[in-house]
């Protein structure tokens, strides 16, 4: 059994949340669905498991990469059931209960609501709620896990939506370099603290440290995609001054989550300065290429590589 | 003989007063209540799934496939001018019986009832919900958290969706789109009937081909899909009218 296996085995200490230094009080009410090691292990497996689709073959992981932050490298659109494409890029998962909306237009106000939007999606996994529940109940190793994390074998879209809430809620960043360096564990280089400073200035005001968003959203003056037609934030609000306005997205491993925007548009890191350095309607930005580099070497301070290869995050089933 | 009838009188009086009372102190369960029905009519007709038979307001023939909706935040104002008022979310399903009944467990002398159709904004934003607003019912916006608090769906020839359905999907519990709409009807003699010792029925009309007009009349030309706030207060809006009382 792979439970067994020591390495994907969890245990009473992996599900213990400790509130890192610095960050405000979660968003998400931990209280109302404290991991348990059977939840959190459900919620793994069921991350996991294209069980979830219409075809079995998408899963969770297939658009959230652990090596990329559960972001989608190299996909500037998300690719779902029978390879239909998505409108949006897929971003990071990570510090998911400090968020108060999800999605970048914050359509979804709840975490415990937002799987049901991949899992019944059209373009990612095809599936409807009673399908799903069925599915699951119909497999006896779920029955049993269900059983387990909640006490009853009548499955619920509640128990499904907890379970998953329970793994994505322990989903938290907070080891990089950058927060080694402020809480004095580890020095930053020179360049690194030029774009510290920079970030500071020009950043800051958005990705607002520790969690590296302000949670609001902004048009950034990237022009509009006609054959996207996205409205942002105005697709939810339905008010004009919302227009291709998105949430700010957290910077933490950002090197990691390429390509870049809600559309991937930009590649590499070196465009997303060039954006910034060039815009007109949001900032009044002027870098050069010194301190292009100088910012970048900054971002890649962000990049937690425990949490990259956190092994309460894996897949259960590659071993 | 005659003699013995008085007798058989008596008792068969006192067995009678045993009962009653037995029912009254041991018989919680089956406190006094009203049933509220829903009965569902398209106009003057009752409703007929999937039956060509209906015309619009320009003269568009069309069918019915799905109705069904939310309805909530139940009061009802007695004659003292108290009020009993309930808590429950109830969704209404033309397919399915069982749900066309409410059971309010309380009697009364009841002067008026008003009720919401949709689900207030705290439970569209306080996370996942159970019972009648678990999204496994399909009265869920995924992408733009939110119920949907009524969905009418069905086909027209002159409907230029694919295969000719038109679908309404309404809702939305935020300004400038808030589709919450409060309904009261007064219920004046011969609408609450004493069916049973312990029942007391209501009957309530809801007229399908509301949806479709006053104040807005729906040409299926030009709306055959109505599934996120564009437009959706102004079907709200044709909504808010399509409950009545029946008397007996
Ligand atoms: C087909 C690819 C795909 C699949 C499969 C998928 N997602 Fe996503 N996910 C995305 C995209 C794209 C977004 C961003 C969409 C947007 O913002 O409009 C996203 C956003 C999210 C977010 C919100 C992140 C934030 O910060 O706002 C969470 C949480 C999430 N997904 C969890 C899941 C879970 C859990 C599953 C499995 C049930 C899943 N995803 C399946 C592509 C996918
Ligand atoms: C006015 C607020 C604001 C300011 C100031 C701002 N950003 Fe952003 N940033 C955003 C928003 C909003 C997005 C997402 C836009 C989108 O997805 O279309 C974003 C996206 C990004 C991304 C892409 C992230 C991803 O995962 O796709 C990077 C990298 C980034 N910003 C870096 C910076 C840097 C570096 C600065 C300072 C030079 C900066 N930003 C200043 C609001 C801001």
């Amino acid at each position: 059994m792979l439970e067994e296996n020591p390495y994907f085995k969890i245990t009473s200490k992996d599900v213990i949340f400790k509130n890192p230094k610095g960050f405000p009080k979660p968003i998400y009410d931990l209280t109302k669905n404290k991991p348990s090691v059977e939840g959190f292990t459900l919620g793994r497996k069921l991350f996991y498991d294209p069980i979830l689709s219409v075809d079995y073959f998408t899963s969770c992981a297939t658009c959230h990469q652990q090596f990329a932050a559960f972001a989608h490298i190299d996909h500037p659109l998300s690719h779902g059931i029978g390879g239909k494409i998505g409108i949006r890029n897929v971003p990071a998962l990570q510090n998911l209960i400090w968020k108060d909306a999800f999605m970048v237009d914050g359509g979804i106000n709840h975490l415990d609501l937002q799987p049901i939007s991949p899992i019944t999606s059209p373009t990612e996994m095809g599936e409807n709620l009673p399908n799903v529940l069925k599915k699951l109940q119909a497999d006896s190793t779920y029955r049993l896990m269900f059983y387990k994390a909640f006490k009853d074998s009548i499955i619920t879209t509640e128990m499904l939506m907890k379970s998953l809430s329970q793994f994505l809620s322990l989903m938290i960043s907070s080891n990089s370099r950058y927060d080694k360096f402020i809480a004095g564990a580890d020095t930053l280089s020179i360049i690194e603290q030029k774009g510290l400073n920079l970030f500071a200035s020009n950043c800051a005001s958005c990705h607002t440290p520790p969690l590296f968003t302000d949670n609001q959203y902004h048009n950034i003056g990237l022009k509009p995609d006609s054959n996207l037609n996205d409205k942002g934030r105005m697709a939810i609000t339905s008010f004009k001054e919302d227009y291709f306005k998105f949430k700010t997205p957290s910077l933490r491993n950002v090197e990691m989550t390429y390509p870049y925007m809600h559309d991937g548009r930009y590649r590499n890191l070196k465009e997303v300065m060039n954006h910034y350095a060039a815009s007109q309607s949001c900032t009044k930005m002027k870098f050069d290429e010194f301190e292009k580099v100088e910012l970048i070497a900054f971002l890649k301070t962000l990049t937690d590589m425990e949490y990259l290869h956190d092994r309460r995050f894996a897949d259960p089933n590659t071993y | 003989m005659k003699s013995q009838r008085p007798i058989l009188k008596y008792s068969l009086f006192i067995i009678g007063l045993f009962f009653l009372f037995s029912f009254r102190f041991s018989e919680p369960k089956n406190r006094p209540s009203l049933v509220i029905e829903f009965n569902h009519f398209v106009g003057k007709d009752k409703l007929i799934l999937d039956s060509l038979m209906y015309k619009n307001e320009f003269n568009q023939s069309y069918s019915i496939g799905k109705f069904r909706y939310y309805i909530s935040n139940i009061k009802l104002r007695r004659k003292d001018g108290t009020e009993y008022a309930s808590n429950e979310y109830y969704l209404i399903d033309v397919e399915d019986k069982k749900s066309q009944q409410i059971v309010i467990r309380e009697k009364g002398n009841y002067s008026s009832i008003s009720f919401t159709i949709g689900v207030d904004s705290l439970h569209n934003c306080s996370g996942l919900q159970k019972g009648a607003l678990d999204p496994v019912n399909g009265m869920f916006w995924a992408w733009n958290t939110g119920y949907i608090f009524l969905k009418l769906e069905g086909k027209s020839p002159y409907s230029k969706s694919p295969s000719n359905i038109f679908e309404y999907h309404i809702g939305g519990f935020k300004q400038p789109n808030n589709c919450i709409r409060q309904v009261r009807l007064d219920l004046p003699e011969k609408t609450i009937q004493v069916v049973e010792d312990d029942a007391d029925l209501l009957s309530l009309s809801v007229d399908i081909s509301e949806v479709l007009k006053t104040p807005k009349n729906i040409d299926f030309t030009e709306f055959s899909s109505v599934t996120d706030f564009n437009n959706a207060t102004m079907m709200a809006d044709n909504y808010a009218d399509i409950f009545g009382v029946i008397k007996y």
